[in-house]
């Protein structure tokens, strides 16, 4: 090992690193500085006339919660599915595609799929929704009126499951492909069908992965913003379960994004107190996701 | 155990085997197993099939609609004065390539001397390169609309709450895209043979030197293509351009001052404020997409060749 002395390369190359620590310092700092004023806002000042923060936020983060976990429900079968198909069954060619086809997905912008959702696929749900209502509506989900628009809480969760599943299939793909060959042999060589194999070799091995890769995506589905802030029709302060009707909890990041571009003063601040809030949420759950891959590598 | 014991054992378990398969229960048990395997295995493959259904729906109906308002008017006007049909979004990409450009600035040079102090400087197991790490996986999980709300506070409190600008789009931008270079960088830089390092100390080279002509051209294939997908991760980020830069219709080449467009934005506001003639206003918006998605699939696709490209040549 050469002796570390003090260079101006080396100090250059560390303010860097230490930059990433800044960054987030003054991340946290700057939105608890702005954001702070909305703590004790008033009557009538905050936005959609909230009569304080917890009125304001309590909703929004139930929708955020109830649409990202939805979004997750439909993602991870179809990303573990995949990642399974990928790693085990998949010729070379077809794998080639799929992984292609993946990364298309992953790289398509928000605001694109937000126009998709509402233009293509809620015109294109509305039918569906219709049936689902009148035929399973005695569960709590598909109760209500059905919504003609198909802009509902269902839809945005769709949207968001196909804008998360990249992320969560690649985590468990990469997971999949470090299962030791030798126990995959080995159930093989016990006469183990290839579904037995899996079931018996890979899933325990890459159970933390999947949970963590579920995680990642719900972290990413609530944050985002875009795609939900266009297919969504919210109605303010509402609290609901019922994910067909056209009145919707509205997620804390598409308010954001609806409400900030004609905000001012106490508003502004009540927003960015929001996104705090947001912040907090999503990197409690990455951190989790990290935490749990991270105990396995030791 | 030696060969020949493995070579006798064979026989001795193939005898077992008739003895076994007679067995109705077990032969039914196996078929069922092996029913039972099928049928997962096309359940996999279905969820494979799942994902194409609307990768294809979203490009085709990009590609359909968005063909509309590719013509010479899109690309050479902005939409200044313009209500109804005709404009463009010369104003949109002009701003999303100078904030783009701005972003690439901040963010390039500091992730890869970050990527360098992680690899080349810290010493191995240290606490702030560990802590540094974890950091980098935090902000990647940033939602963008928080960068946007940090660009914002950061500039309303200097500059007042009325400024918008692209270089608070910037900022903004490179929050999300400092840590892709890092962690891309940083990967590259792992995979640079050791011996090529040693070599390099070994004629004398400063440290610093070494890391400057041997590692870093050495690992620059790969820098230029994390950086790529770097930018076609953040070049469609449309929530935290929407806070800080704002819209506008008329083109604004200057990043210090004013409401600058952006393709993404565009899209999102094309869609949202739509005039009477809603037709004209869902085109636009549907042709820049296309725009957009195009770029996105030239960047992904250049972050792809880049590696090979630039190993041939040498």
């Amino acid at each position: 090992m050469r002796s570390e002395t003090l260079t101006p390369q080396r100090a250059g190359a560390a303010a860097a690193a230490f930059s990433v620590v800044a960054a987030l310092a003054a991340v946290l700092g700057f939105l608890l500085i702005q954001g702070w004023p909305a703590l004790s806002a008033g009557l009538g000042e905050l936005p959609s006339h909230a009569e304080n923060m917890w009125q304001l936020a309590g909703p929004l983060v139930f929708g955020s919660v109830l649409v990202a976990a939805i979004a997750m429900l439909f993602a991870l079968p179809v990303a573990l599915g995949t990642a399974l198909y990928l790693v085990f069954y998949a010729p070379k060619r077809v794998a080639t595609v799929l992984g292609g086809a993946l990364d298309l997905l992953a790289a398509v912008p928000s605001v694109v799929y937000g126009l998709w959702g509402i233009m293509v696929l809620a015109p294109a749900l509305a039918g569906p929704y219709a049936w689902l209502n009148e035929n399973l509506g005695w569960i709590p989900f598909f109760a209500g009126e059905a919504s003609a628009t198909g802009r509902t809480a269902l839809t945005a969760a769709l949207v968001l499951a196909v804008m998360v599943l990249p992320l969560t299939a690649s985590v468990i793909r990469s997971a999949l492909a470090l299962v030791p060959e030798a126990s995959i042999e080995g159930a093989y060589a016990l006469g183990a069908t290839r579904w037995e194999t899996i079931k018996l070799a890979a899933l325990p091995f890459a159970r933390r992965s999947i949970v963590a890769g579920s995680m990642l995506g719900l972290g990413r589905a609530l944050g985002e913003t875009m795609a939900v802030a266009m297919v969504l029709s919210p109605t303010p302060f509402l609290i609901g379960i019922k994910l067909l009707t056209s009145e919707n909890p509205n997620t804390v990041a598409a308010y954001l994004a609806q409400t900030f571009p004609e905000s001012h003063g106490i508003e502004t601040s009540a927003l960015i107190a929001l996104g705090l809030a947001l912040f907090a949420i999503t990197c409690a759950v990455n951190s989790l996701a990290r935490w749990i891959t991270r105990e396995k590598t030791k | 155990m030696t060969q020949l014991d493995n070579q006798l054992a064979i026989p001795e378990l193939q005898l077992d085997v008739p003895v076994v398969h007679e067995d109705q229960s077990v032969l039914k048990a196996q078929s069922r197993a092996l029913i039972k395997d099928k049928v997962i295995a096309a359940l996999f493959a279905l969820a494979a099939v799942a994902i194409a259904i609307p990768l294809i729906s979203l490009l085709w109906t990009v590609v359909s609609r968005g063909l509309a308002r590719i013509d010479a008017e899109f690309f050479t006007s902005s939409m200044k004065g313009v209500v109804g049909a005709g404009g463009g979004a010369l104003h949109a990409i002009v701003g999303t390539l100078e904030i783009t450009g701005l972003t690439l600035l901040v963010s390039v040079p500091i992730g890869i001397a970050a990527a360098v102090f992680l690899t080349e400087y810290a010493a191995p197991g240290s606490r702030f390169a560990s802590c540094v790490r974890f950091l980098v996986d935090v902000m990647t999980g940033i939602p963008s609309i928080v960068a946007g709300l940090f660009a914002y506070s950061l500039f309303s409190l200097v500059l007042g709450p009325a400024y918008r600008s692209g270089i608070a789009a910037a900022l903004a931008l490179s929050l999300l895209m400092l840590p892709v270079v890092i962690r891309s960088t940083e990967e590259v830089l792992l995979l640079v043979p050791h011996d090529l390092r040693e070599a390099g100390w070994a004629l004398g080279a400063e440290k610093h030197t070494v890391i400057w002509k041997v590692v870093l051209p050495a690992a620059l294939p790969g820098v230029i293509s994390g950086v790529l997908n770097g930018v076609a991760r953040i070049i469609g980020e449309t929530a935290p351009l929407l806070l800080v830069s704002g819209f506008a219709d008329a083109m604004n080449y200057n990043p210090l001052e004013g409401r600058m467009a952006s393709l993404p934005v565009y899209i999102y506001t094309q869609w949202q404020m739509k005039g009477l003639d809603a037709q004209a206003y869902d085109d636009r918006a549907w042709s820049a997409a296309l725009v957009l998605i195009a770029v996105v699939a030239v960047l992904a696709l250049a972050a792809r060749l880049a590696p090979r490209l630039l190993k041939g040549k040498k």
